[in-house]
């Protein structure tokens, strides 16, 4: 585990570690003064230690040069994090919080290099969570290999919001050469993703308890830049990436067949799942392609390279269940169609509202 | 997955479409029209369409989507019920998930919920107790909804509450029955129905006896059948099986599940709370003799209608709805005039678009929208043709 600690002999800010000895988070560390620069020192800056936050700037800043290194357009992505509840198996409102984002740069052939971390706190919350959170959100930031470089804190009254709200703002440099877009794709094209469908959707119904399932189903939260590296060397003529989060990969499939104006079809058979997952469904009268997803992607990528692509995703250990699950066509643009495994075709429509368990 | 994937054997389902195929085609040949087989249960309606089986069947078999949704059958007046339910300080109101949706004249309890109203999805009526015991004081009202299928565990739900001396917990009774309905549908004029799929879950607990008067009143083959796509063929060839001999009798294709004699313990823990209403209002459907329960008045210490005051408004469906034309299988859901128009999953006008299990919106979902206007617009043509030709 890469546990970030800060160095002893670090002196670019005047550290104060232990300052913090109330155990909850009070409306004083919102306040402006003494007690919230106690709590971001003591928490976050000590977690994300690094040289760009520790100067304890109004802003981050960033050497032109030194970005374009990298590539040729600058990237820039943000995202809200307001899960319930705070940690489930798999992971941590932290670890989802830098793992969505990265994805988020990395799905437009970003390679991700900073994060921002601006945290809403409901007064009441104990300190030793948000510094786990911090923790986790610095080990997740330290093992992607970028840095949370400026960030702001506020808390506010009890009810006012769900214990912790987090957004991070992300940057990253999109390499020479590389055109993704959810219009390229053309019919033809191979649909694939990386893996087992539906895992953080089925954790966090779980971990919500409301069912008493007792199942072993965990998030699949992961920053998933190296495995789209890989992707994206192995086939640079990729048309279109996406993480299928919320709405899972049936929203991303429709987006693409909308905004491509392409036809797609899907087989029921060669779409992975987890055991675990589809019982699950079965039980709930749940349908896992519109479950959430962290750690998946969806690609559409032109047939001569989806075998190659495959293998080399497949050798990665986040896309060992990597599948090529149809692909785009020509008949009826704008719309998914799966084959079932029966045998029986059926339409794969965008879901109207949240996905409510059948009542028998 | 053991005890599902045996059920969706494409290979067994290409044997057994061969034999629906050619039985269809031999009983359906001068007929004019195709076999109309209706499948009451709304679970049956979602497997049909999850699986895509009527994208497998032959045109001579029309499969008519039944009234087993309760969350479709249900009249607007009770879902304001509901939100009135809901809307009064200190009362948690629970419910299934797919009712959250289901609209009101005014509003949906998801957008009550969104106005403050302490409404909460449930899975089981027992989780609805359990807030209870947690909110000792609030009042928590159960919406209780359903055929005989949730009927055993909401009753059961009752008899635990009166055994732990919850006194903070209602039901608001909205259980209906699937026999008078049926009856109701084999009365009506316009039916053209060659036979029946029979509930699955509901039989499981009230058993195969009751639906013997449709095979031997009103001479209509009806066969128990379970959930999984090769259940459905499976029972789909054994009305055919029956219709081809001449026979029309109750048979079950679900014994693995669906016992002759029902469930006499949960029949007890149903008898013991509920009793027959004298009739209940069916959205679409209009008012039903004996086709609901209420509470019996042992029990009224659990019955919201008697804790809270509650106006129970009828409200007329949407006169451009034709809700009940569908739920009877006069016509498709993409025959109804607002179909896909003003009547849509976002913006359901008519009840049967809200659940997945209803007909309208699992052909919306599921279905092949952009035929179906090309079918309306044909049949819309032709209509105006005839009316030409008259004139």
């Amino acid at each position: 585990m890469n546990v970030v600690r800060p160095t002893p002999d670090s002196s670019t800010y005047r550290r104060q570690l232990g300052c913090i000895r109330v155990p909850k988070v009070t409306m004083a560390h919102g306040g402006g003064g003494k007690a919230m620069r106690d709590l971001i020192e003591d928490v976050f800056v000590t977690a994300f230690d690094n040289d760009t936050l520790s100067t304890m700037e109004d802003q981050a800043r960033f050497r032109l040069s030194e970005l374009a290194v990298h590539g040729d357009r600058l990237a820039m992505t943000t995202d809200s994090y307001v899960i319930h509840p705070l940690r489930f198996p798999g992971g941590d409102i932290g670890k989802l919080a830098v793992c969505g984002t990265i994805n988020d740069l990395a799905v437009g052939g970003a390679k991700p290099l900073y994060l921002s971390c601006a945290v809403i706190i409901e007064e009441g919350l104990e300190i030793d969570t948000l510094r786990e959170i911090a923790g986790s959100m610095a080990r997740a930031a330290c093992s992607a290999g970028i840095s949370i470089v400026t960030g702001d804190t506020k808390v506010v009254d009890k009810g006012a919001c769900d214990k912790l709200f987090i957004n991070t703002t992300g940057i990253g440099v999109i390499r020479e050469g590389i055109e993704l877009g959810v219009g390229r794709v053309r019919p033809g094209d191979a649909i694939l993703v990386n893996g087992l469908l539906g895992d953080h959707g089925a954790a966090i119904l779980n971990a919500r308890g409301d069912m008493a399932l007792s199942t072993p189903i965990e998030s699949d939260c992961a920053a998933l830049h190296e495995l789209i590296d890989t992707l994206l060397a192995e086939a640079p003529g990729t048309r279109f990436l996406r993480d299928a989060t919320r709405g899972g990969i049936a929203t991303v499939l429709n987006e693409v067949a909308e905004a491509s104006q392409v036809g797609i079809l899907i087989h029921e058979e060669r779409t992975p799942l987890r055991d675990e997952v589809r019982g699950f469904c079965e039980i709930l009268g749940l349908d896992p392609l519109y479950l959430a997803n962290e750690g998946k992607i969806v690609c559409a990528l032109p047939p001569d390279q989806a075998e190659a692509t495959l293998t080399a995703m497949r050798n990665h250990p986040l896309g060992r269940d990597s599948a090529i699950i149809g692909h785009a066509t020509d008949g009826r643009p704008g719309r998914v169609v799966m084959q079932t495994v029966f045998g029986g075709r059926r339409i794969v429509d965008m879901l109207v509202g949240e996905q409510l368990p059948r009542i028998c | 997955m053991r005890y599902v994937d045996e059920f969706r054997d494409p290979e067994k389902a290409k044997t057994l479409l061969k034999e629906i195929t050619s039985l269809s085609a031999r009983l359906q040949s001068g007929k004019g029209r195709p076999l109309q087989i209706m499948e009451v249960c709304g679970g049956h309606t979602h497997a049909i369409f999850r699986y895509g089986i009527e994208t497998m069947l032959p045109d001579e078999i029309e499969l008519v989507h039944g009234p087993g949704c309760p969350v479709c059958v249900l009249p607007m007046g009770r879902v304001d019920d509901c939100v009135r339910l809901a809307e009064i300080p200190g009362v948690i109101f629970t419910t299934f998930g797919d009712a959250m949706r289901v609209p009101g004249s005014k509003k949906s309890l998801l957008q009550a919920k969104s106005e403050g109203a302490d409404v909460r999805m449930v899975y089981s009526p027992l989780d609805a107790l359990r807030i209870a015991r947690e909110n000792p004081d609030e009042e928590v009202v159960f919406f209780a909804l359903g055929f005989e299928t949730t009927m055993p565990s909401t009753a059961m739900t009752v008899l635990r509450a009166e055994a732990a001396g919850i006194t903070n917990f209602s039901l608001f009774c909205n259980h209906i029955t699937i026999i008078p309905t049926v009856k109701a549908i084999l009365d009506s004029p316009e039916l053209e129905l060659d036979g029946f799929l029979g509930p699955g879950h509901v039989s499981m607990v009230i058993g195969n006896a009751p639906y013997k008067f449709i095979a031997e009143q009103y001479g209509k083959p009806i066969v128990v059948a379970g959930f999984e796509p090769l259940d459905v063929l499976h029972a789909l060839w054994m009305v055919l099986k029956q219709l081809d001999e001449g026979r029309s009798e109750v048979e079950n294709q679900y014994a693995r599940v669906v016992p002759d004699v029902g469930n006499p313990v949960a029949l007890d823990a149903i008898g013991k709370v509920f009793e027959l209403r004298e009739f209940f209002e069916w959205r679409g459907l209009g008012s039903i003799d004996h086709s609901g329960v209420r509470m019996r008045k042992l029990y009224e210490a659990y019955d919201a209608e008697k804790k809270f005051v509650i106006r129970s408004v009828k409200i007329a469906d949407p006169k451009s709805c034709q809700c009940g034309e569908v739920l009877k299988g006069v016509i498709k859901p993409w025959e109804c005039k607002v179909f896909g128009t003003g009547c849509t999953p976002e913006t359901p006008l008519g009840a049967l678009m809200v659940s997945s299990e209803g007909a309208c919106a699992a052909y919306y979902q599921f279905g092949d929208v952009e035929k179906i206007h090309s079918k309306r617009a044909q049949v819309q043509s032709a209509e105006a043709m005839v009316a030409g030709t008259r004139s």
